[in-house]
């Protein structure tokens, strides 16, 4: 039996072999677990790079560092006691200095529960290749080392600048993007170029000579569907960009890209390793594995973690953790309320419809689907609306009967990423004359992006295409509100 | 499945090389910060780690993000037990919302600026680039560790990095031509013998000599050209930092003319000084003689922040030093160096006395005395302490003008060379 508040590395080995045990009762399938005790320095710098043990280096990540390590020195904000990332083997990062309770608390927490989340969830499956990530990052990195040995530190730290100046809208959000191959990527790699460089040769020599009615007809726009993925369309289409600029336009949005899934599932997420640590930790405990002392201060962290103060923002582990405990009651102790709001689910058998859940949602549907009437009764969310020029507050929906549906859908709205990123979308660029290219901003509900921010990035963007580019901001009717 | 467990502990400064990219960038915001260190700290203080604050302005990122305030904004609040369906609540206006004027960009809750400290190589690093030593210069002053080593002399052992080649082939030749010789002579051993053998006619020890002499005919090849006992390394020598005393004795006029950008510059100057005292004594005591038309030893707070009104007479500075010297630090005991800054105005008589002065009663104590005139030269001529001093021909002495934060190197450079 574990006790006291001292561990060594077998300890953590015990622990997590444990918790297997009973995760293997709850069908709880993961990746193999790779546990790295690390210190508070080494907790920095994973935070700097989402987690990733492997990155390329540039400044912004320095300055991260800094400003993380400043809060964390002078007290103002703790390290977190874990982190985890998608990745198979799934490397879990313990802090040094959690005490036995913390590590019997993160490790059900990230080798069983987030674990299982990205092995299990349909967006990690279908969107991610936790195999192929470190060694896409590895080649990232030495590809960006070797850039600035080839064409010199300062020009791929603007390129860098720029590039990550555009990371949000280096995504593809409908599109599964493809797999990602580290072999395959060097290999293709100078292929790329080398039709790049083709392709811009003969777009050269096309504008020189004179050309025929044909290739002529005047108004084909290009491109044909407006293009969502800016990085992309920069990468393929830019036409000052030198190859080494255009692989390091393909290297950010796939980084960026492979944090896609991980954003859109927040609240599931967090909830399901707030479930699932709280339930082996217990089933630990029944089992005479940790002592009293263990598990009462895993209960105190616990409660620490899911706490949801008043009138702030939404906890995501508090939502998640109140969310699947309510499935796991409406599977068991159904109300006719539930039976009412939630018939798939009312009476079924839990584990089964927590698998069937945690593989098929992501935040937003998640919520659609399965927030309770109870739920937000229990949380007394209210729904409040302000406009542009008002100086108050509206009180639009409580939780009543009533306000339930509308709360549920805004909550679900208020997760969809798509609403917190600006859709900025290349609607025409004008190749046959100026080169001029132009950006669209699909404004919802008098949405307008911030000015200054704007402006500076779009000076980043008028460096990477090297012509004019022109940014309107447009209501659902079409028509134009802002020119930038 | 099998799961690992890895202690990462040991793996440090990960972080290294993007601090130094940070670093780079934020050049001009730090060397401002470094401006107003160099101003507050002590000489003593020159030497150590130090924080600065950076404003979160000089280092944004930006990218596309929504306006908080514009346009129709709905939230999901949790807690509520107090309003209903229809009530309205004013903004708050700490949250940035400003009455809906637009004034907040969802980032006011962040501060504005951010503390790091810079260690003792990062901020004399962004010293000395405003003071351009050069490079070797820079390393000696940065480099901390109390044992240096010199190249000397060359040792039969050692890593094969330093191997010495022309003294391993002098060694090699060395024992070539002694093995050779040694075998010469055994081999006319070994005729002399068959020699005599013969003439004993007995067989069997004519043919043991002709097989001794065969074999030794057959040796010369074994004689290998590099042996291991022919390998000279170059050697370093450990040598110890001079375990003495030094004292460094600053001298400025602090009358009215002294203004504070001459202030700066003397400054720097005594700070280079003194960095570069540390790195060669144990120990360096600091002495400060401020003076106009008389002096007075102050501490360094009131040296470079104490205002006096008064004419300027050098002598009497140089008289207290002499004075200082006398009670407290014997030449016998200390190595006294004395750093002097001034406009180099001075009246009378004063100029030639404080030359003359120097050169009999100070100078053959004195290791090093550097005079370093700050702020603009004149239009036309000289200053009057400059036309004195220049007089002084003396190893120990040297003067320069330093009207600029580049010039402070040269005017102690004939200091370092001489050192070095």
């Amino acid at each position: 039996m574990l006790k006291g508040s001292e561990w060594t590395l077998d300890d953590l080995l015990g622990i997590e072999q444990m918790c297997a045990r009973h995760a293997a009762r709850y069908r709880l399938d993961t990746f193999p677990n790779q546990l790295e005790v690390i210190s508070s320095e080494q907790m920095l710098d994973s935070y700097v790079s989402s987690g990733l043990p492997v990155n390329y280096g540039h400044w912004s990540f320095g300055k991260h560092f800094l400003i993380e390590n400043a809060n964390y020195r002078s007290g103002a904000n703790s390290l977190a006691y874990e982190i985890v990332i998608n990745t198979d083997p799934c490397i879990a990062f313990l802090m040094e200095d959690n005490s036995l309770a913390m590590q019997a608390l993160v490790i059900p927490h990230a080798c069983f529960g987030h674990n299982s989340f990205s092995k299990g969830n349909y967006l990690f499956r279908q969107w991610t290749q936790p195999d192929a990530i470190l060694d896409y990052m590895l080649f990232a990195r030495n590809y960006i080392a070797d850039c600035e040995e080839r064409y010199g530190f300062e020009r791929v730290e603007q390129t860098l600048d720029a590039l990550h100046a555009l990371r949000d809208q280096g995504l593809d959000k409908y599109k599964r993007p493809s797999r990602l191959d580290t072999r395959k990527e060097r290999v293709e790699q100078a292929k790329r170029l080398a039709a790049a460089q083709e392709t811009m040769r003969q777009a050269e020599y096309y504008s020189l000579v004179p050309q025929s009615a044909k290739a002529t007809k005047a108004d084909t726009i290009f491109p044909a569907n407006p293009e969502e993925n800016l990085l992309y369309f920069l990468e393929k289409h830019a036409p000052k960009l030198e190859p080494w600029q255009r692989e390091l336009a393909r290297i950010v949005r796939k980084i960026a890209q492979y944090f896609y899934p991980q954003r859109q599932t927040q609240v599931m997420n967090e909830g399901w390793a707030t479930f699932w640590h709280h339930r082996l930790i217990n089933d630990m405990y029944d089992a005479g594995q940790i002592d009293q002392g263990i598990l009462l201060e895993c209960l105190h962290s616990h409660t620490n973690v899911i706490r949801q103060r008043e009138y702030s923002g939404l906890n995501p582990y508090a939502l998640g953790f109140a969310a699947w405990n309510e499935i796991k009651r409406v599977c068991e102790k159904p109300t006719d309320e539930d039976r009412e709001y939630l018939p798939d689910v009312a009476g079924k058998d839990w584990l089964e419809t927590f698998h069937d859940i945690m593989q098929n949602y992501r935040d937003e549907s998640f919520l659609l689907q399965f927030l309770t009437p109870k739920l937000v009764r229990d949380f007394r969310l209210m729904n409040i609306q302000t406009r542009e020029g008002l100086d108050h507050w509206t009180v639009d929906h409580t939780a009543s009967p009533e306000g339930f549906k509308s709360i549920r859908s805004q909550l679900s709205a208020a997760y969809r990423l798509e609403s917190a990123m600006p859709e900025i979308s290349v609607m025409r660029y004008a190749h046959d004359t100026d080169r001029k290219l132009f950006l669209q901003h699909q404004s919802y509900s008098g949405k307008m992006l911030l000015k200054d921010q704007a402006d500076q990035t779009l000076k980043h963007l008028r460096w990477l295409w090297g012509f004019d580019v022109s940014l309107e901001t447009v209501d659902q009717n079409g028509a134009t509100l802002r020119i930038y | 499945m099998t799961t690992v467990i890895v202690d990462r502990r040991a793996q440090k400064g990960k972080s290294t090389a993007n601090r130094q990219r940070v670093l780079k960038r934020l050049d001009r915001a730090l060397k401002a910060q470094v401006d107003k260190l160099v101003a507050r700290h002590k000489l003593q203080e020159s030497d150590r780690a130090v924080e600065v604050t950076i404003e979160r302005k000089d280092v944004t990122e930006p990218h596309f993000s929504l306006d908080p305030v514009s346009g129709l904004t709905g939230k999901i609040i949790p807690g509520n037990d107090q309003y209903r369906v229809g009530d309205k609540i004013p903004h708050n206006p700490a949250q940035g919302r400003g009455g809906g004027q637009g004034a907040g960009d969802g980032q006011a809750d962040e501060e504005d600026s951010f503390r790091f400290v810079l260690s003792r190589e990062e901020y004399l690093s962004l010293l000395f680039d405003e003071l351009e030593l050069p490079a070797l210069v820079k390393k000696e002053l940065l480099q901390i560790d109390e044992t240096r080593f010199k190249r000397g002399g060359v040792v039969r052992y050692g890593n094969p990095g330093s191997v010495c080649i022309t003294r391993t082939f002098k060694a090699s030749l060395g024992r070539r031509i002694a093995a050779e010789a040694q075998h010469e002579e055994a081999l006319v051993a070994a005729e002399a013998a068959l020699v005599a053998a013969r003439e004993s006619a007995n067989p069997a020890r004519i043919q043991a000599a002709e097989l001794a002499l065969k074999d030794l005919r057959d040796t010369p090849a074994e004689i290998p050209f590099l042996d291991p006992v022919d390998l000279r390394h170059r050697a370093l020598i450990e040598i110890q930092t001079p375990c003495t005393a030094a004292v460094m004795f600053c001298l400025m006029d602090v009358s009215s003319s002294m203004d504070e950008k001459r202030k700066d510059l003397a400054k720097r100057f005594f700070t280079l000084l003194y960095l570069f005292l540390t790195r060669k004594y144990k120990k360096v005591d600091l002495v400060f003689i401020r003076h106009t038309d008389q002096a007075q030893e102050v501490d360094e707070d009131t040296f470079f922040n104490g205002t006096q009104a008064g004419s300027t007479k050098v002598l009497s500075a140089l008289a207290k030093m002499n004075e200082i010297i006398d009670a407290r630090f014997p030449a016998s005991k200390y190595n006294i160096f004395g750093a002097q800054a001034s406009d180099g105005d001075s009246f009378g008589g004063d100029s030639t006395e404080s030359s003359a002065y120097l050169l009999s009663q100070l100078l053959p104590y004195a290791r090093y005395f550097v005079y370093a005139e700050v702020g603009e030269r004149p239009v036309q001529g000289t200053t009057s302490l400059w036309a004195a001093y220049r007089a002084i021909k003396s190893d120990h002495f040297n003067m320069a003008t330093v009207s600029a934060r580049s010039e402070v190197y040269p005017a102690l450079a004939k200091l370092f060379q001489r050192e070095n």
